[in-house]
């Protein structure tokens, strides 16, 4: 599966346009974590906790997407973008939507 | 009495923050103008399409992000600025450091792939502060910079 959020992918070209394709995932973060970047909040710097769980979740909604892209017959993604929100106190939704395609 | 301990421990805090804060900052700095001279040679655009002369041998998607909280200190002068508005710089300095360790981190993903330009870079922040016990909120933001990573065909 070749991802890009270009409108088409380099050197390749869409034989097939097959509509967009989304994958989310709500993750909260773990009371360790939290209390860890509570204490952190007080001298500043970097989150690790926080990072760690934003690249898995955002792993995890590119992966959903890709399912989905198989799933209607696609081998490619493009225009990808992504998006944040916070939907709960201590949760946040990482989106990641694209266009399926068909490329040679 | 009870007054003067919590005094005592606003201030404490309040050292605790600029100092380890201030430090945090300033090797954050130094480490992001190491890393960004390291990069320089990656080029970065936000060009929705590459010129279409430029031989691709392939591209991939790239990613960086990092979530960068505020210290006791910031929390404090910017609500204190607030009273009479104006540039908050405390948090200028935080969203900057959050955007160029975001792309970075997405330069050294192309790094690996051996590109040499990452094409339409999108940028997407959120903040993640939050009220807890009904005390003032502490602020911290999320930053992601993506694009596209293209590998020149010359260097596959």
């Amino acid at each position: 599966m070749e991802l890009s959020n270009l409108e088409s992918l380099p050197g390749r070209s869409i034989v097939r346009h097959l509509g967009l394709v989304q994958g989310s995932t709500v993750r909260s973060k773990h009371a360790g974590r939290d209390l860890l970047a509570g204490f952190k909040n007080f001298v500043g710097g970097e989150l690790k906790g926080y990072t760690e769980l934003l690249n898995e979740s955002r792993q995890e909604a590119v992966d959903r997407m890709i399912e989905q892209a198989r799933a209607v017959g696609a081998n490619a993604v493009v225009n990808i973008r992504f998006s944040t929100s916070n939907v709960a106190a201590g949760a946040a939704e990482v989106m990641a939507y694209g266009t399926a395609v068909v490329i040679e | 009495m009870e007054l003067l301990f919590e005094f005592g421990v606003v201030l404490a805090l309040l050292i605790v923050g600029l100092v380890a804060g201030g430090a945090a900052e300033r090797r954050h700095y130094r480490r992001l103008r190491e890393k960004e001279a390291e990069l320089g040679d990656i080029l970065v655009f936000n060009e929705r399409t590459p010129p279409p002369d430029l031989v691709i041998a392939r591209s991939r998607l790239v990613t960086g992000s990092v979530v960068i909280g505020e210290d006791y200190f910031k929390r404090v002068a910017a609500s204190l600025k607030s009273l009479v508005g104006g540039r908050l710089t405390v948090y200028e300095s935080l969203m900057d450091r959050g955007r160029r360790e975001a792309v970075v981190r997405m330069k050294e993903q192309a790094r690996h792939l051996g590109a040499t330009m990452v094409f339409n870079v999108r940028f997407e922040t959120s903040s993640l502060s939050e009220q807890t016990g009904g005390r003032q909120a502490t602020f911290s933001a999320e930053f992601i910079a993506y694009g596209t990573a293209l590998v020149p065909a010359a260097a596959a």
